[in-house]
């Protein structure tokens, strides 16, 4: 960890106060509905300070912590894609006047929008959609506005939630790229202060703002020792590395009817995924019929009218709708990004009404694939 | 391989444009041609197609069905099957609608030159062909012996009639159309279209074939030019998923690793790996 430094937890108010002076609205972790997502960031007591939580499939709960650690739990049940690509974005309004038509496309929103505690897993999910958003011919100009005034503060996870498996997923504990800054929280010994590093020449432009002193060796081994510790206590693992292979060998395996018979198809997990993209689109009218517009707002793979063709859904059942999802995000998202779609994050089974784990899923096609012991 | 565009045309592609109606035709109940006034003389390639926005009802992907050398129009088919199509088909001449496009692979025209074309089509499958016969027909020099094999549920539902009649008078184009059911004046073949390959005896070294139509008709027209002996290589599908972006940004239109909307609609069968013969996909 070279060049770093530390802040108090006033040089982090600090930080917070020259993101705003510089324009930023900063969004970060608060306590809301007992959950912590993401909201509007003042000051520090919008941070939900000594709060952390217990993930497993199916299970969120907050509970207190012995000390005062701001960003001591992992990822809750929102994603940074709420504000880079919102659950709804109006396309274009028309207006019918006499005989003609005046179509005017909504102007791209681009908003000064500092991210505060963004994880690895995270900046990875970002970095993926800015692939499939922006990486191909066409380009979504709503996100590319609103990708292009962040700053990003990436904190460094200090302990690994129930579901976490971004270790197998090569995505984390440790933020290595796409952030201006990263904090590494370090409470204990009475003390409470944040290694900080800087990823951009702005990150360097406001850290060299804030009242930061160089971090001590012991500091750093401690911050290191930290992340091990993250890496080593992960609630989940997959096996990744041939995970596409897998699963395009076996897309008419059984365990696809046995998962059918526990999906539910809610879509709970492709909202909180952090990298799930598809959207659909609505038009609408007033009454008088002078005023129309489009919008576009999040879809889910698991609905019957995602795959609608004139007289019915091409995948009608619940195993062609989870294998859609699985395979598209561990499978043919290499094809079409490059990359997988998956970053480790876990939402998908916390969040799951029925806790379908997506970890388990994978190992039980490997365990029962063709050649393999049953 | 299927022809692609190299880049996006320049604008929001998200915004449709307003253009007016021209002409409609009914061609089958159900199913009209609307010729719209083009607003660029932007060319498209056979087997593109546009989204049409019925203004405060909705957006539905139509391929296009007109000559690509006319630069004047942009001529849709639609068969009324929902909201949007069904308002769309309404549509009288003088009337705004909102075109995006044109978007998505074509059918490989330069691939095909000195080769041997059939063109296979089921029901309305023949709309997003008949471009592409328009364009063999022009430069018919360039290419070999040409085939349309067109089938449908009914002598009514026969789409482009005069024109086939037309083409039927030709030597230089075989025309072959069957039905699946028929009254007793219907003196042609009853059948699926599948059945007319074999008459066509083709030489499967130099045969490029053109397939749009029902997914289970493609299926089967698959095996039975692989019967024939044509490769995976050689045959070309136009494959239609729910599409509401037409740019590859929205996800609906995805079969396995392909957005159909922009990989295709016109995709080689060597690319999809068998992918077809999954039931749900």
């Amino acid at each position: 960890m070279p060049d770093c430094q530390r802040l108090t937890t006033d040089g982090l108010q600090a930080l917070l106060d020259a993101l705003r002076a510089r324009g930023y609205r900063v969004i970060g972790p608060t306590l809301h509905d007992q959950a912590i997502v993401y909201d509007d960031i003042h000051t520090l007591d919008d941070l939900p300070a000594g709060w952390t939580d217990e993930q497993e499939a199916g299970h969120y709960r907050l509970t207190r912590r012995r000390d005062a650690a701001l960003f001591g739990y992992a990822v809750g049940p929102h994603s940074w894609k709420r504000f880079l690509h919102p659950p709804v974005q109006r396309l274009w309004r028309a207006r019918h006047e006499d005989d003609e038509i005046i179509v005017v496309a909504e102007p791209a929103e681009a908003t000064r929008v500092a991210l505060l505690g963004v994880r690895a897993c995270e900046l990875h999910a970002i970095a993926i959609q800015d692939r499939v958003l922006l990486g191909g011919d066409y380009r979504d100009g709503h996100y590319q506005a609103r990708r292009r005034d962040n700053f990003i503060v990436a904190v460094n996870c200090a302990e690994a939630g129930g579901t976490c498996f971004c270790a197998s997923m090569d995505t984390g504990p440790q933020a290595q790229h796409g952030f201006d800054l990263v904090l590494t929280e370090l409470v204990g010994d009475g003390e409470h202060r944040f290694l900080v590093e800087a990823g951009t020449p702005e990150g360097r432009e406001v850290l060299a703002e804030l009242p930061a002193s160089p971090a001590s060796d012991a500091e750093i081994a401690a911050a290191e020792a930290l992340l091990a510790a993250t890496a080593a206590s992960m609630g989940r693992e997959m096996a990744a590395g041939d995970v596409r292979e897998l699963l395009l060998a076996n897309l008419e395996h059984p365990r696809w009817d046995d998962v059918a018979s526990r999906c539910l198809t809610c879509g709970n997990c492709t909202m909180v995924c952090p990298t799930c993209f598809c959207t659909s689109e609505a038009d609408s009218s007033d009454l008088t019929g002078t005023e129309t517009s489009r919008s576009r707002h999040w879809d889910s793979c698991f609905t019957m009218d995602f795959s609608y063709l004139h007289g019915g859904s091409v995948r009608a059942s619940g195993r062609a709708r989870y294998r859609q999802w699985m395979t598209h995000k561990l499978a043919t998202w290499h094809d079409q990004f490059g990359t997988s779609g998956c970053v480790g994050c876990g939402r998908c089974i916390t969040w799951c009404p029925v806790g379908i784990d997506i970890t388990e899923e994978v190992r039980a096609i490997r365990e029962t694939r063709d050649g393999a012991p049953t | 391989m299927a022809a692609r565009p190299d880049r996006a045309p320049p604008g929001d592609p998200l915004t449709p444009r307003v253009v007016r109606v021209l002409k409609r035709r009914r061609d089958a109940p159900r199913t009209v041609t609307l010729d719209i006034a083009a607003d660029d003389a932007t060319a498209f390639q056979p087997g593109q197609f546009n989204m049409l926005t019925a203004f405060g009802v909705g957006e539905v992907p139509i391929s296009l069905s007109g000559d690509p050398a006319d630069t004047n129009r942009r001529v849709h088919t639609i068969r009324a099957v929902g909201p949007v199509s069904s308002a769309l088909a309404r549509l009288a001449p003088g009337d705004a609608l909102g075109l995006r496009g044109p978007f998505g692979s074509g059918w490989p025209m330069a691939a095909a030159h000195g080769h041997d074309v059939v063109l296979i089509a089921g029901g309305l499958g023949l709309a997003p062909l008949r471009p592409a016969l328009y364009r063999l027909l022009a430069e018919r020099q360039r290419y070999g012996t040409i085939a349309l094999l067109y089938g449908t549920r009914s002598p009514d539902e026969i789409l482009f009639r005069r024109e086939l009649a037309a083409w039927q008078r030709r030597h230089d184009i075989r025309i072959g159309v069957t039905v699946d059911h028929a009254p007793s004046d219907w003196t042609g073949h009853v059948g699926v279209v599948t059945r007319l390959i074999p008459g066509l005896a083709l030489d499967p070294a130099n045969t490029l074939a053109f397939v749009c139509g029902p997914e289970v008709m493609m299926r089967f027209t698959i095996a039975a030019l692989k019967e024939a002996g044509l490769g995976d290589a050689a045959i070309h599908l136009s494959l239609e998923r729910n599409m509401k972006c037409a740019v590859g940004l929205c996800g609906h239109c995805q079969f396995g690793p392909v957005f159909v909307c922009r990989d295709g609609p016109v995709l080689c069968h060597d690319r999809l790996g068998g992918l077809l013969g999954l039931k749900e996909l």
